[in-house]
């Protein structure tokens, strides 16, 4: 009777966890970084207009405040980060050595080639395109803010005070613009040439260019490019980027430990089943000589009659 | 399948001073989450874009799910491996986990700002299998009903044949049928359910410290280790038992009974073994990575050498001395030492460790968030105690004044 049970829980409990089997399949290269849309923003060229974030909010339908108040440059006082009302913002740096006045730099969601948001969401509600943006489905999201959390730039943003139907709040590329052929806000705006899209790769060979036929202009750095795993975004400067806020972070990507781990414990669901099926044996082999009897589930129907 | 002819209702007067204390807790935590559903997670937390997770997440549900680890525990030690000595406290320990994973759930409700989605992660179009987060919330989807499951059977033991229902009479006596089915055919296919429960505890339990493995960037590295997994599975593990402990003194006390003496001391002498792997595993895995060097004097430094040495080294040592085991009073001390630092291991790894780029101010709780988090605290004292005084949980002890 008993092993007869133990054979029939076996099958049972194998196809419930085959539910998730999901958790098993194998890590997938998400993207192939040559593949991808990006923008080389140049911080010797930015101006600090500021028409970038008119033109931003302007896109996405949020509050947009007129175009002429984005002159006021007293907002310069205080560093700034991209939030839930702007998802990009300009902050000047002072009296940096390499210009002979300031330093502007736009800051916004780097569209990570190996977005750790993307490998936080409990619900697949941000998703990394095949062609570079990191786009956000609210509709999916049950609001955990693990995207946050795990984010290395702290680039999403939460409307805390939305009670009801509070969205996570970043940059997605213009990515309803990129669908019908045109180009991020942002880029189309700008006066001068501090942002350009274009292919990822075209544009790592453009900042190169930059970088070499200027020498003594930028320092040997194009950030994004090698950064956990590459951003399509990318910047060149002439100051080191750990002085502008940027974090210093090393090559490989914050994905793949994390993933792996969660893939090696899960693989096909074959380590829990296993383990359920070990301590199956151990609950039967443990069990004491008195209770081994096949009668002992009747006994215990006796004892509650 | 087992004896539980032992454990009765205690038949207890429900309110005390310190019940209606703990009344007004929980009702006010009630009204806070009330005001944090009309208004949102703005007004009543203080979370911001560098700190997205409160203690909300680090206590009441990191923490809690630790706390509640005494039920996988003792189901592998009575029923997995059959040290059925210990049987008077498997009940009480899966009536703290079906419990305290119940007010997991209702605490993260109040800081999920789309509470009202928390099923899409059983939507397949929806699986994300690289998220460690949605691993945690199928498992303990999946294990809360196991507890109820196993819960069960307590109740028809009970009430089997003698429902009585205040205005729907009708359903007495099927209700009643069917309680008496379940109470004599449950006990066959049980183990299905007992095994089940440590499977997916260890899956969870470790999860939890998985995930935030991705987040290696932000954190301080006296806690971010690609072993987290590993760890938050063994501390749960250790605390599993001290928390059985705790509880049933705590009952014992609370309910004027002698305290289970014979059965904790030697209950207890598995602590120190588990607590040590635990312990072993943390200074192993510090001591490879070559991090000792961050206990230099800095804040998080001594939040880590507080956690390790009062949650972890003393009440170690303590533990391993049977004196201390023999001691309702010292026995208590320890265990509950060991409790708070696995608490407070949650909160450093979940808080503490969590370094933002841009916000300065370091987070600290709001004065309703700590209300909401005591107050559940004491909803879910309230419902044990609604629950042992109507339901054959705890071993009656004739000896007992």
């Amino acid at each position: 009777m008993q092993r007869r049970d133990f054979f029939k829980f076996m099958g049972a409990s194998g196809a419930l966890l085959s539910g998730a089997s999901v958790l098993g399949a194998e890590h997938q290269s998400k993207i192939d970084p040559d593949n991808v849309v990006g923008v080389l923003t140049d911080f010797t060229e930015c101006i600090g207009c500021r028409e970038c974030e008119w033109a931003c909010k302007n896109a996405h339908e949020m509050a947009t405040p007129p175009l002429e108040s984005y002159k006021d440059k007293s907002v310069f006082a205080n560093y700034r980060r991209p939030d839930e009302t702007g998802f990009t913002v300009v902050n000047r740096f002072h009296e940096k050595g390499c210009t002979q006045t300031d330093l502007d730099v736009k800051v916004q969601c780097m569209h990570c080639n190996d977005p750790a948001c993307v490998s936080a969401c409990i619900v697949a509600a941000l998703e990394k395109q095949d062609f570079g943006p990191v786009t956000y489905d609210a509709w999916k999201c049950i609001g955990c803010r693990y995207c946050m959390v795990a984010c290395p730039f702290e680039i999403p943003a939460y409307e805390y005070n939305n009670a009801l139907t509070p969205i996570v709040q970043k940059c997605d590329m213009c990515i309803s613009r990129l669908d019908v052929g045109k180009i991020p806000a942002c880029v189309e705006i700008c006066p001068r040439n501090a942002l350009t899209f274009g292919k990822r790769s075209d544009l790592i060979k453009v900042a190169r260019e930059k970088i070499a036929d200027n020498p003594g202009k930028y320092v040997n750095h194009i950030y994004g490019e090698t950064e956990l795993g590459g951003t399509s975004w990318l910047f060149i400067s002439c100051e080191p980027f750990d002085t502008l806020n940027f974090p210093k972070l090393e090559q490989a990507s914050v994905v793949t430990l994390p993933e792996s781990i969660q893939h090696g414990i899960f693989k096909y669901f074959i380590p829990p089943a296993m383990f359920y099926g070990l301590l199956g044996m151990i609950m039967k082999l443990t069990k004491p000589d008195s209770e081994t009897a096949d009668n002992t589930n009747s006994s215990s129907e006796v004892h509650h009659d | 399948m087992i004896d539980h002819a032992m454990a009765a209702p205690l038949k207890h007067k429900y309110f005390t001073p310190g019940v209606w204390f703990l009344t007004a807790l929980f009702g006010s935590a009630l009204l806070i989450a009330l005001v944090r559903f009309i208004f949102g997670l703005g007004l009543v937390t203080n979370l911001n874009n560098g700190y997205p997770w409160g203690i909300w997440i680090a206590i009441d549900v990191a923490s809690g799910v630790a706390l509640a680890a005494g039920g996988f525990t003792s189901a592998f030690l009575i029923h997995i491996i059959h040290k059925e000595k210990f049987e008077a406290l498997s009940r009480p320990a899966l009536l703290t986990a079906m419990l305290g994973y119940t007010f997991v759930v209702i605490g993260l409700l109040v800081d999920l700002g789309r509470y009202y989605n928390v099923w899409h992660p059983l939507l397949p179009v929806m699986w994300q299998g690289n998220s460690a987060l949605f691993e945690v919330g199928m498992c303990v989807m999946t294990y809360i009903t196991v507890l109820y499951i196993e819960f069960i059977p307590i109740v028809a033991e009970e009430y089997r044949n003698r429902v009585n229902l205040p205005i729907l009479k009708f359903l007495n006596r099927p209700m009643g049928r069917l309680l008496a089915f379940l109470d004599s055919k449950m006990g066959k296919f049980m183990f299905i359910f007992v095994i089940l429960g440590v499977v997916l505890s260890f899956m969870h339990q470790s999860s939890l410290g998985a995930l935030m493995v991705l987040v290696k960037t932000k954190m301080h590295p006296l806690w971010w280790s690609p072993v987290l997994a590993l760890e938050f599975l063994l501390s749960a593990i250790a605390v599993g038992f001290p928390m059985i402990i705790v509880e049933s003194l705590a009952a014992s006390r609370s309910f004027k009974m002698k305290p289970e003496m014979s059965i904790l001391t030697p209950f207890a002498r598995y602590v120190p073994i588990l607590l040590g792997l635990y312990l072993a595993t943390r200074f192993a895995d510090l001591t490879i990575r070559e991090v000792w060097h961050y206990v230099d004097g800095s804040l998080e430094s001594r939040f880590f050498v507080a956690e390790i040495f009062f949650g972890g080294l003393l009440p170690f040592f303590m533990l391993l001395s049977e004196k201390i085991r023999r001691s309702p009073k010292w026995l208590f001390i320890a265990a509950l030492l060991v409790v708070l630092g696995v608490v407070f291991n949650r909160i450093n790894v979940y808080l503490v460790a969590f370094k933002p780029l841009y916000v300065s101010a370091r987070y600290f709780p709001t004065i309703w968030e700590i209300l909401v988090t005591l107050g559940f605290v004491a909803g879910l004292i309230l419902v044990y105690r609604f629950i042992v005084i109507h339901l054959p949980v705890i071993h009656a002890r004739r000896d007992a004044s």
